[in-house]
């Protein structure tokens, strides 16, 4: 069953809000669930997540694992959350989950993943840390 | 009124959970609570048997061989049909079509009666539909440039029959509608129904796929053009289902799929389409699912299908009861358990479906949570994360529905 770190992450969200200069704002939802996930990310020249928000509605899964990885990004470079992987959520979880519970778990994630693309296309070098 | 202390079921529970070795599982260190009948039943020994007896002793393919075996496989699966037929009050074998499952006795009959259709004319479906009977007419619809009209559903669970009454007229065609919601447990109407579909000149496409494991159907006193069915949900196997269809409807109306044994003369460039059932059967279809639908309707029919519904009835009265006491929960349907079949879906604004469910699973209850392939009914009652729902069937008990109430209770505790 959840563990308490997934109830304390559920009922009691990390960075839950709304950033007022966002660098970017992207949204994913998975109909089947109805479970949504609005991320927000401020980062600096040097490719630095300084802030990260994320809004959301859905099961303890999809809602923790929103409030850990924005707990996680914030101070990490874009570079090195470009590397995290479906086994960093799992993880942080640290529960087994289940096939049909693996989109509610990496919603976050994907999220991540798409705003990533986003900036992207914004501004390649911040992203790729092509910096000194 | 007072509840009773003690209540006697319409069934003897504990000699029917005999027959199905699955239920003494131990999921999670518990006793399994199966409650995800909705979704599909568990098979009795006697329908595994009966598929292992055919496999053993009887295989060959149907309809073709002169030889022994096929001569005892085409006897076996048309049996199957017969007491399908049967089962449903069918006039003969001739109105049962086999299929994969309800789903595709449903696309049987939206294809076959949308080929003569005009553009402006009218289908009416209702919010209560499972995808299987939206999503193929909505397809046909865009194909055909059809409109598909939806009845209402009123507070309590219940159709709005006068909408109905007003979307009726000379343009409507088809009329589809679930007999028993997947979802509110809703048990529809469909003489009424029909009647009032029939006085429009509008056929009646009926999807029994819960209503047929838990109800007696009588397709003739409903007075239905069609009724789809599927096999896993009433004991039967996977990879059965079923339409029945009247005879004079079914023969004039074109086949759905194409190929070998609906056929009975193939030229160059045309063919003649075989008799009744096997018209609309093409290609070898499901012998072994066939037998175990067989046994599985013998079973039901030893069961009694009117006590069947009674120990449901008594099932969902004691769920209802316990869930309307339980402050944080929001029962959907009618709230009147005559008015049903067996299962309960409820909303837990504090615990997402998934949650709960997940709680539940750690005490070894299984039951369904999420929209229940009824989106359009989500969107319609307005529930964002859909709903939780129990599910029972011939092998529940009262102590398991209690199990649920408590499960149910926990997992409201965990997350408040
Ligand atoms: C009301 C209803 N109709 C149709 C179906 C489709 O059944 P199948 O998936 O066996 O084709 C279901 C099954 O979930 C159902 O509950």
């Amino acid at each position: 069953m959840y563990a308490e770190n997934i109830l304390d992450h559920y009922k009691n969200p990390r960075n839950k809000g709304v950033l007022e200069n966002p660098s970017v704002t992207h949204e994913e939802f998975n109909p089947l669930c109805g479970d949504r996930i609005r991320l927000q990310l401020k980062v600096d020249a040097q490719g630095t997540i300084v802030c990260a928000r994320f809004l959301g509605t859905g099961c303890a899964i999809s809602q923790a694992s929103a409030s850990m990885l924005v707990e996680q990004a914030e101070g990490k470079t874009l570079k090195e959350v470009r590397a995290w992987s479906k086994e960093d959520v799992l993880d942080w979880l640290g529960i087994p989950i289940g096939p049909v519970r693996l989109k509610c778990a990496l919603l976050a994630l994907d999220t991540l993943k798409n705003a990533l693309e986003i900036l992207n296309k914004m501004n390649p070098s911040v992203v790729q840390g092509a910096r000194p | 009124m007072k509840a009773r202390a003690t209540v006697h079921s319409a069934l003897d529970v504990e000699r029917i959970r005999r027959d199905f070795p699955i239920l003494s599982l131990k999921v999670n260190a518990r006793p399994l609570v199966y409650l995800d009948n909705a979704a599909t039943t568990q098979k009795p020994l006697q329908v595994l048997n009966a598929m292992q007896g055919y496999y053993t002793l009887s295989n060959a393919n149907v309809h073709r061989g002169i030889h022994y075996l096929s001569a005892r496989a085409t006897e076996l699966y048309e049996d199957a049909h017969i007491r399908a037929a049967q089962f449903f009050g069918a006039k003969s074998m001739q109105e049962m079509v086999f299929t994969k499952n309800a789903t595709e006795a449903l696309n049987l009959a939206a294809y076959s009666l949308t080929q003569s259709l005009r553009p402006g004319d009218e289908i009416v479906l209702t919010f209560m539909e499972h995808h299987s009977n939206i999503v193929p007419w909505q397809q046909l619809a865009l194909q055909r440039g059809l409109k598909v009209r939806f009845v209402p559903i009123q507070s309590n669970g219940q159709l709005d029959v006068h909408v109905l009454d007003e979307m009726l007229s000379e343009r409507t065609k088809i009329v589809g509608v679930v007999h028993a919601s997947n979802v509110l447990g809703t048990i529809n109407d469909v003489k009424s129904i029909a009647r009032r579909a029939h006085k429009a000149g509008a056929k009646v496409v009926v999807d029994g796929a819960q209503s047929a494991p838990h109800v007696k159907v009588d397709v003739r006193e409903l007075d239905c053009d069609f009724f789809a069915f599927s096999g896993h949900k009433m004991l039967g196997p996977t990879g059965i289902g079923g339409l029945y269809g009247k005879q004079e409807l079914l023969e004039r109306l074109p086949p759905f799929l194409f190929g070998g044994d609906m056929i009975r003369e193939v030229h160059a460039t045309h063919s003649k389409w075989n008799d009744l059932p096997w018209k609309f059967e093409a290609g070898t279809p499901p012998i072994a699912e066939a037998v175990g639908l067989h046994a599985a309707m013998d079973y039901l029919n030893a069961l009694d299908l009117d006590r069947v519904h009674a120990h449901e009835q008594m099932l969902v009265f004691r769920a209802l009861n316990g869930l309307a006491k339980m402050p944080g929960v929001h029962v959907l349907g009618p709230l009147d358990a005559r008015a049903r079949t067996g299962l309960v879906s409820f909303e837990t604004p504090s615990v997402h479906p998934h949650d709960l469910a997940e709680v539940l699973n750690a005490q070894g209850i299984g039951i369904r949570g999420g929209h229940h392939c009824a989106m359009p009914l989500a969107e319609h009652l307005n529930l964002k994360n859909g709903s939780a729902r129990a599910s029972f069937y011939v092998y529940n008990s009262l102590s398991e529905v209690d199990a649920l109430l408590a499960g149910v209770k926990k997992a409201l505790k965990l997350f408040g």
